[in-house]
């Protein structure tokens, strides 16, 4: 897939974003990009919207539910949340969406620091693979994949997908 | 040490000293310290990280501040935690401290952090316990206190943003202090250009500059141009001997005095390990003083603790 094409698909889902949330609710509107990925992601967003909040980071690894089977990785980049998630509008950010165990993550992560007023998820590929009763609400695109097939966003500069086989059948995104 | 410290792929297993650790490795521990610091912000200052895990502190010698943010530490990792006093315990009914453990291991508890008067007290335990439980050194004798020493590391890392170019003085009773040790360690790994020790001929142990560190007498000439001051309590509850004349004597010549102060730099920072002696090692308008870090060690000791926590438990036991 070519840059353009993840262009494409980062000015389709700003677009429906602009159409889901008013000038006066792009006010308050958090957004929260998931490292690494996701926060490329919604740096893009962040921008494509004029979003007047800053962007939040979040690092989902002290909530993982593999830590005992993969341990902690040595460089984690802290979760930064420069406003307060309690009773604001939150769009939470990622590239891929596989198991659905990152953003069940991710959601506990938020409620840590407060309760929102409510949290969207966008993503930039949906595929098929869910392990959790968990559905983005604004989709770039769709993809329906073999179990062995590992899809991963590289970036930050530029943005391209690499889609490879994997000989273990292991994928925790 | 370090076969019994490290697993097969050489991550933490146990942590029971710095001593011959490699730089990379203290290097992931401040850094996955740092990312623990922010679990301050949160409302619920909890990570789920080690929920279901039990953690036992095993404290053969009294203790507050180190046991209470170990306590702290491994609470904000959702663990769940056993204070032993063992003054209390069956040690003094006459149980074995190998049926102690035995006993531990049986209510399945994952993590023993221990602290005792014997040096190496806490690498015998580490070496009779079953291969599933990890093993933190909260201080061991005069041995090593490893967990101090990174919490030291990372408030030296924290205000001077570097470890080389950096010279640091440690100050006091350098011969009864695990603290020292560790610290010594620590820098010499971490490469800071100059570590100096400053004490009386007899606060310091034999041989102490085979450790890489420049030994000094004099307070004044030793604390000269240094960026890191780490004063030291003077241990006389250690001191079987008259290894000291009186500790009035002893703050008139390596007492930590505003007026000694003026050799140093003003971006210099003064850390302590704590409990402080006012008037003994430190004169208060230090302690409490504009360079003073004291407290910013205590709070980085909890983030710190809860790295080696999280890092030795993360590593599935071979066995």
């Amino acid at each position: 897939m070519s840059i353009n094409y993840i262009d494409m698909l980062l000015l389709s889902l700003s677009d429906r974003l602009n159409l889901c949330f008013s000038p006066t609710q792009r006010q308050d509107l958090g957004m929260i990009g998931i490292h690494t990925g996701g926060v490329w992601v919604a740096e893009r967003l962040h921008h494509l919207l004029k979003l007047p909040q800053p962007l939040g980071q979040l690092n989902i690894a002290f909530y993982r539910d593999d830590f005992t089977r993969i341990g902690l990785h040595p460089h984690v980049t802290p979760t930064t949340l420069p406003f307060s998630v309690e009773n604001r509008p939150i769009i939470l950010v990622d590239d891929v969406i596989y198991s659905g165990r990152t953003i069940r993550a991710a959601l506990n992560e938020i409620f840590d620091y407060g309760r929102p007023a409510s949290i969207s998820l966008a993503v930039l590929i949906d595929r098929n693979g869910r392990e959790l009763p968990i559905q983005p609400d604004f989709i770039g695109c769709s993809l329906a994949l073999a179990s062995n097939k590992h899809i991963k966003l590289c970036g930050p500069h530029p943005l391209f997908l690499d889609i490879r086989t994997l000989h273990n059948e292991h994928d925790t995104t | 040490m370090n076969t019994i410290q490290l697993d097969n792929q050489g991550r933490l297993k146990h942590f029971l000293g710095i001593e011959g650790l490699r730089r990379d490795l203290l290097l992931s521990i401040l850094n996955v310290a740092k990312s623990f610091i922010t679990v301050d912000a949160q409302v619920v200052k909890k990570v789920p990280l080690l929920r279901g895990k039990t953690i036992v502190n095993l404290f053969f010698e009294p203790s507050t501040r180190t046991r209470t943010t170990f306590e702290l530490a491994a609470k904000r990792l959702s663990a769940d935690v056993l204070n032993f006093n063992i003054s209390t315990s069956s040690t003094s009914k006459g149980e074995t401290l190998i049926d102690m453990l035995r006993n531990l291991e049986a209510m399945h508890c994952d993590t023993f952090v221990v602290r005792h008067e014997a040096a190496g007290a806490v690498h015998f335990i580490a070496q009779h316990v079953s291969p599933s439980i990890h093993i933190i050194n909260a201080g061991d004798g005069w041995h090593e206190h490893p967990t101090q020493a990174m919490l030291d590391m990372y408030t030296i890392l924290q205000c001077k943003g570097k470890f080389n170019h950096l010279k640091v003085a440690i100050v006091g009773d350098i011969l009864h202090s695990r603290v020292a040790r560790s610290d010594i360690h620590a820098l010499s790994i971490l490469g800071v250009s100059e570590i100096r020790v400053i004490a009386p001929k007899t606060l310091l142990p034999f041989g102490v500059e085979h450790l890489g560190v420049k030994v000094f007498n004099h307070l004044r000439t030793g604390l000269t141009d240094v960026d890191v001051v780490i004063m030291l309590r003077l241990q006389r509850e250690r001191m079987q001997s008259a290894l000291l004349p009186s500790a009035h004597e002893y703050f008139q010549y390596y007492g930590l005095t505003e007026e000694m102060l003026e050799v140093i730099d003003s971006s210099a920072i003064i850390m302590h390990p704590g409990p402080i002696n006012r008037g003994v090692e430190i004169a208060s308008e230090v302690a409490d003083g504009s360079r003073s870090v004291i407290l910013q060690q205590v709070t980085n000791g909890i983030a710190v603790r809860m790295a080696i926590m999280a890092m030795t438990l993360g590593v599935i036991g071979e066995g």
